[in-house]
């Protein structure tokens, strides 16, 4: 008896894994599209840019210290990149 | 009269700098000087001469020109050139001892003593390294703008050759953008001395003697070798209000072929605590690294001065086992009409490599892969700083930064059977980072 549940309990197990994969998936989706409509109402208007357009609201506001201080702490710690490429370079690490 | 001389003076140079930039690009050299006034305006350029120097350790001197030139349907061309200059000691891997400790150096051309209780610090770094890079970005469709771009950095033993290509796709009223990139970097490593053979032993002794040379060679297993980089990277970035934009990426690195130090080794104790002999070090062929970024810029209103502050995460986690937080802020904080200060905070933490150990009991038992490099090891870093900025007259640029870097290495659970002093295993490492920047 209890050696034919097991394959029963396992099939269930298993199906209702392919039901929980099923919805995590649909959620997934369900909040990628949800956040791409609210995306879409976020920003502003080509006339509200005054201040987005200033040089220091430029994501890389300084690209020269960017590239300074990425060569510095590759060279230094066991990280880089991520805001751009990590890249190589340099026989410095 | 003396302004007059300056923006002449001035003028001059961006002339100058503009020819250079059209020669090297191709551009007609007659057409630039024909149209100087005209060039000199297209032209922008941003230089900056930075120090950055290590207490006792490795000090560096770094000279960037980056020059861009916008032409008539938005197409960018970036061109920049750096150079630095390396001087200085640093640590080789082996720990302090209560007693003075002879190593070979890198080329094997003769030794260096490190004095008891002082942490082996190699003095023979010396490098001056040349860069080169070229970016060109222009508008591929309404929506979509590409850009190619080249590296090329030489040093005296190293040279590494890169590509990479972007794609941005705007939508959402240009407050969206979804970008794509790829990168390859072909690396070539040429040490005086050549590459040691992993966990060897290194050679210590009378570098005069006839056979010393054949001897050095039985530790050397080539004369170059190469690394790889494939770099991958997926962003996202949305603007939310007037005020705020923000910026998320997602990024796949895989490093292949020798990722190993040749300079550094790793200390063989006895059970008294004494190093017996120094083993070089042994990293995989490959490691794979992943990571997501994230940042913010909010601009603030007059109430808190018109601040701009801009906070950025980035995770990384690899296959080696490390993985790290990094949380940098930074607050442009306008002073007066024309200038700026910007103070700078930054925070990193690391776990260790799990192949790394501050030192080794019985080197038969490290058959695989070892490193002693505390760059690889657990720590915690911090940097402290700020920037002053001043807009000139003519609209050009200003500024000046200084920096503190402490990096604080911590115990990452390496069970010292030994019982060593942790000061010793883990030194700090301090330096400080000044820079001048100049736009024009």
């Amino acid at each position: 008896m209890k050696a034919k549940l097991f394959p029963l309990n396992k099939l269930s197990f298993k199906k209702s894994l392919q039901r929980f994969k099923r919805l995590a998936k649909l959620a997934v989706l369900t909040v990628a599209l949800a956040n791409l409509s609210a995306c879409s109402s976020l920003g502003v208007e080509p006339w509200e840019r005054d201040l987005l357009a200033k040089k220091e609201m430029a994501l890389t506001a300084s690209p020269i210290d960017a590239a300074l201080d990425d060569h510095i702490y590759f060279s230094k710690e066991a990280s880089s990149g991520g805001k751009s490429f990590g890249g190589g370079g340099c026989g410095c690490n | 009269m003396n302004d007059v001389k300056n923006i002449s003076k001035n003028i001059n140079l961006k002339a100058a700098l503009s020819v250079a930039a059209g020669a090297l690009f191709g551009t007609s050299v007659v057409t630039a000087l024909g149209s100087q006034a005209k060039e000199a305006d297209e032209w922008q350029f941003e230089s900056a001469f930075l120090v950055y120097s290590e207490k006792d350790r490795v000090s560096a001197t770094e000279a960037i020109i980056a020059g861009s030139k916008t032409f008539d349907n938005d197409e960018v061309l970036n061109l920049k050139l750096t150079i630095d200059a390396l001087t200085g000691a640093s640590a080789n891997g082996a720990i302090v001892q209560p007693l003075a400790q002879t190593f070979t150096r890198p080329s094997g051309n003769g030794q260096y003593v490190t004095p008891a209780g002082e942490t082996p610090l190699d003095d023979t770094f010396k490098d001056t390294r040349v860069q080169i890079n070229g970016q060109w970005t222009q508008p591929l469709s309404e929506s979509i703008t590409g850009s190619v771009g080249g590296h090329l950095s030489k040093e005296y033993d190293y040279l590494s050759l890169g590509v990479n290509g972007n794609l941005a796709y705007d939508f959402n009223r240009n407050n969206s953008t979804i970008s794509m990139g790829l990168s390859y970097f072909q690396d070539t490593f040429t040490p005086e001395g050549g590459i040691p053979k992993p966990l060897s032993p290194m050679l210590i002794g009378d570098s005069s003697s006839p056979d010393w040379n054949a001897e050095f060679a039985k530790t050397r297993i080539s004369d170059s070798e190469d690394k790889s980089t494939t770099d991958m990277l997926v962003g996202f970035t949305q603007v939310i209000n007037r005020r705020m934009i923000t910026a998320f990426n997602y990024s796949y690195s895989m490093v292949d072929g020798y990722l190993t130090d040749p300079f550094k080794v790793v200390s063989v104790l006895k059970a008294d605590g004494i190093a017996q002999e120094y083993i070089y070090e042994n990293r995989p062929g490959s490691r794979v690294k992943q990571s997501a970024f994230m940042q913010a810029k909010y601009h603030f209103d007059a109430s808190f001065l018109n601040t701009v502050a801009d906070v950025s995460y980035r995770y990384m986690w690899d296959d080696w086992a490390i993985n790290s937080h990094t949380l940098d802020t930074r607050f442009t904080i306008p002073v007066g009409a024309t200038s700026y200060i910007e103070p700078h905070i930054r925070y990193y933490q690391q776990s260790a490599a799990d192949f790394f150990q501050p030192y080794v009991i019985d080197k038969l038992a490290h058959t695989h892969f070892v490193s002693a490099d505390y760059r690889i090891g657990e720590m915690t870093a911090v940097t402290v700083g700020a920037k002053y900025g001043v807009l000139l007259n003519d609209g050009n640029e200003l500024s000046f930064r200084f920096e503190y870097y402490r990096q604080m290495p911590t115990d990452s659970g390496f069970v010292d059977v030994i019982g060593l002093n942790s000061l010793h295993l883990y030194p700090v490492v301090e330096a400080v980072i000044a820079q001048v920047s100049y736009s024009f």
